[in-house]
């Protein structure tokens, strides 16, 4: 993954640069020592680490708002991280970067029921964000499988999703306020507890920028009561083309599940071996699961299973209890821990439109033999969201190369029949190469015009998103200005 | 291109219209153009600036419809009437609810998908089924400088890149002229219940709006006549379970006043919707968005002539006499949220301006990108930031 070259005169200046954070920062919230900032060399996308200058752990807007404005008056970038856990390489540093993790800035600022929203501190888990509310039988909808580690501040950044989402949304359609630092030290309030923010929708664009725009401290969510129950079926079909019309059809008749899970016959296999489920061993599965009442639970599962009969399923089962409920989820919640037990994986996460699923698949599996690597395919269906995992060794040489080849491919694919080369994960350093397959250099001149705005040296963390090549002109007289 | 005059037609009297029929025409039109433009969908909600009408009755039409993928493909012109049938033929709708404005402005005109999402137009079913733009998955516009650009694409989940999507819904053709928009649709339940509760006064209808949207039964409707003292609650979904969520709610919310069932539920909602109470009468018409527990304390304080509460509370129309500056009243009384001039005569529009200002670090990043993606000035100049601009620039 090529890199831009580390700034000499930043590398030469380190010293410097730390005393100036230290004058601003408690003694424990700068890190300088090379081992421990070693600790901040990578995120979740493993395969590239890359040890940053500093790492700083502020408490604080204001601390943040005094990190960021020391780096713009130096020239130094910056790179912001939640909890570390991006797939896509979205917090990878370079060389010349200070880290500027929010993971301390963890507070709930304010839970308020009569308005249906919560006020929390940017470096909260997702999940604690509901656990803060679930008291009052409330939750924060967006679920990314990540959620007992993932901060908000990254779910923000990339704008996650989740198996929920079909019914429920993504981040930014349950975000309604953020504070935000700009590059300079800026601090600016966008939106707040009423339901759309005025002017134009900063807070859509921020939302989804990979941290590229600004820092956000403080955020605004929507919480909702919860609903009475959730049920699932769990479905199997001898064909991917039949589990795919299937789920059509259940959007046709206008039931809206809350989840539509699918995996395919390896992915089964690996989950059966792993977590001994029960699964029946087919070519696909679906996992649909409704929600309200009992009763209403009912109803709903009725019309599933009705539409699913028609379509000849070889199983069928429903959840009659919590406990058959959690049988059928166990499989698929564990799918990544089977993948992992069996080999290394790369997790692709484009999107496709729900029509294409049998395309694409056949598809997958074509290139998978092409390039001599299995893949397991495990999605949200409803939202045609993929999930290719491809199995590779990274011990064995040349594999990693064959293994991103191979999921540049299927990116390509989904691009090619309508979709996106990512549904949730973020570009990062990952798909940074592969944008110019989904956008003209014009778009991108579009995106880039906006980082201009916002961060008009583009210090905020660099060379993720867009190819090097199309940032170039931008980066080389802000480096030039030093 | 020879399909395009030389100069504007005369259509409507002086006034001048270009009616580019695609997006290459649309661009060529903005590229060539010297002067500032109104852009206009089906022209529902008038011309904010002053300038060649830029119509977009040209760029018509379906491009792709997939029910089983619940996306819709449409060019930027296409009136909401025609999507809203072809939608309903395989039973799904647009689920933000666009305004039909005629009413409430006294304008002719059809709604267009283009307008609807040029200014985030989002109904009542905003509390739980969210906003236009949360319903916009991709774009193509034409920017300032003439160029076509895209962004998102026909699929519910994308992250690919900046949103300049959301950007678009709200940036009221200020930012670039949507040529094709695509778009989640959602089915048409089974079935819709309405509630009305007898409630007198404001802070205990603000409640009683809380207590059903905090409840676990999807409300998809919370607003308040104050004029008739009745808070009205929607239930949306399949018929045994409206019916099952409505004996529920009932119950719970007889503490509030006393529950009746509405016949018209239908025409109810998109009363309120278009705020028909308003229509035919006189004055200025304010939409002024809060948290929905602010509405009981700002009140008092906007002396309108009417309100009417939608969104829990949340979204207050006001009629008020014409030339109140309802925003300072807004501010006096230490609330926050933003509000709207919606209607007024020019002499207020002028003064007053039709969007709040905003705070100057956000005013500074809103301007940066109007520079940006319109270089020259020519979008709807001035329509978003009349109150920044200095008085000779007014549109």
């Amino acid at each position: 993954m090529e890199m831009p070259v580390p700034d000499s005169t930043i590398l030469a200046r380190k010293a410097h640069l730390a005393r100036r954070l230290a004058a601003v920062l408690p003694d424990d919230a700068l890190i300088q020592d090379e081992m421990e900032t070693r600790a901040y060399e990578c995120d979740g996308l493993a395969a590239y680490r890359c040890p940053p200058l500093l790492a700083v752990l502020p408490r604080s807007t204001q601390e943040v708002s005094d990190v960021l404005r020391i780096c713009h008056e130096e020239g130094v970038p910056v790179v912001p991280r939640g909890a570390g856990t991006s797939l896509a390489g979205g917090a990878l540093p370079t060389a010349d970067s200070v880290i500027l993790g929010v993971a301390r800035m963890n507070e709930v600022l304010e839970a308020d029921y009569d308005n249906r929203v919560i006020r929390v501190q940017s470096g909260r888990t997702n999940l604690s964000v509901s656990g803060a509310v679930e008291e009052e039988e409330f939750f924060y909808a967006p679920d990314p499988s990540s959620q007992l580690a993932c901060a908000i501040a990254g779910n923000i950044a990339m704008n996650s999703g989740g198996a929920h989402c079909l019914k429920y949304g993504v981040t930014t359609n349950n975000l309604l306020g953020v504070t935000l630092v700009m590059m300079d030290g800026t601090v600016v309030e966008i939106g707040g507890a009423h339901l759309d923010a005025g002017g134009l929708d900063l807070l859509g664009v921020i939302c989804g920028s990979e941290g590229q725009l600004g820092v956000v401290t403080e955020a605004t969510l929507r919480i909702l009561r919860k609903p009475e129950g959730a049920r699932p079926v769990l479905i199997g079909y001898d064909s991917n083309e039949v589990a795919g019309a299937c789920v059509s059809d259940i959007i046709k008749a206008g039931v809206l599940p809350v989840a539509i899970e699918f995996m395919d016959r390896p992915c089964i296999e690996a989950c059966e071996a792993f977590a001994k489920a029960g699964y029946p061993m087919c070519e696909a599965l679906l996992i649909i699961e409704v929600e309200g009442s009992d009763a209403e639970i009912a109803h709903q599962l009725e019309l599933i299973v009705e539409i699913a009969r028609t379509h000849n399923p070889v199983e069928l089962r429903e959840a009659t209890d919590s406990d058959e409920a959690a049988r059928i989820w166990l499989g698929r919640k564990s799918a990544f821990g089977a993948m992992g037990q069996i080999n290394d994986y790369m997790c692709l996460d484009g999107t496709i439109p729900v029509g294409s699923l049998p395309q694409v698949l056949r598809r997958i599996g074509e290139l998978s033999k092409e390039y001599g690597l299995d893949v397991a395919n495990v999605f949200h269906a409803g939202d045609g969201n993929m999930h290719p995992l491809i199995l590779f060794d990274a011990n064995k040489p040349g594999d990693l190369e064959l293994c991103e080849e191979l999921g540049a491919e299927i990116l390509k694919l989904c691009v090619e029949v309508g979709g996106c080369l990512t549904g949730e994960h973020g570009v990062g350093i990952e798909k940074r190469d592969l944008m110019l397959h989904q956008y003209s250099p014009v778009d991108l001149e579009a995106q880039l015009l906006v980082k201009d705005v916002f961060d008009p040296k583009w210090l905020l963390n660099p060379a993720k998103v867009f190819p090097l090549s199309a940032t170039e002109a931008r980066r080389a007289p802000a480096l030039a200005a030093e | 291109m020879g399909a395009l005059p030389p100069n504007p037609q005369n259509i409507f009297g002086k006034m001048k219209m270009y009616t580019p029929q695609d997006e290459a025409e649309l661009a060529e039109v903005i590229a060539n153009a010297r002067a500032p433009l109104c852009i206009k969908g089906g022209g529902t909600r008038g011309c904010g600036v002053e300038g060649a009408a830029l119509s977009l009755a040209g760029l018509s039409g379906i491009e792709l419809y997939e029910p089983g993928s619940l996306t819709l493909v449409v060019k930027a012109g296409t009136p909401l009437a025609e999507i809203e049938a072809l939608l309903a033929s395989e039973g799904q709708r647009m689920a933000f609810e666009p305004m039909d404005a005629r009413g409430l402005l006294g304008t002719v005109g059809a709604p267009t998908i283009g307008g609807a999402f040029a200014t985030n137009s989002s109904g009542p079913r905003r509390i739980q089924a969210g906003a236009a733009r949360d319903y916009l998955l991709g774009v193509r516009f034409v920017d300032g400088a003439g160029q076509s650009v895209k962004n998102g694409g026909r699929v519910m989940k994308n992250v690919t890149g900046y949103d300049l999507v959301k950007l678009m819904a709200g940036a009221h053709g200020t930012l670039g002229v949507m040529s094709e928009v695509s778009l989640k649709v959602l089915p048409i339940p089974e079935a819709v219940a309405s509630l009305s509760l007898a409630v007198a006064d404001l802070p205990t209808a603000v409640r009683a709006m809380s207590a059903a949207l905090g409840s676990p039964y999807d409300v998809t409707g919370a607003a308040y006549d104050p004029i008739a003292g009745l808070v009205h609650i929607r239930l949306e979904g399949f018929a045994p379970s409206v019916q099952y969520r409505q004996e529920k709610l009932t119950a719970e919310l007889a503490g509030f006043g006393l529950v009746a069932l509405q016949d018209d539920a239908a025409g109810l909602w998109a009363g309120i919707r278009d705020v028909s109470a308003f229509q035919g009468r006189e004055g200025d018409v304010w939409r002024i968005s809060v948290k929905p527990s602010d509405a009981p304390l700002l009140a008092p304080v906007l002396e309108a002539e009417a309100l009417q509460f939608d969104w829990g509370g949340g979204l207050i129309w006001a009629l008020t006499s014409a030339g109140l500056d309802l925003r300072a009243r807004v501010a006096a009384a230490g609330i926050a949220g933003h509000a709207t001039l919606v209607r007024a005569d020019q002499a207020t529009r002028a003064a007053l301006g039709q969007f709040q200002p905003q705070a100057k670090p956000l005013e500074a990043i809103s301007d940066g990108l109007r520079r940006r993606f319109d270089p020259r000035g020519l979008l709807n100049p001035g329509l978003m930031n009349a109150g920044q601009m200095p008085s000779g620039q007014k549109g």
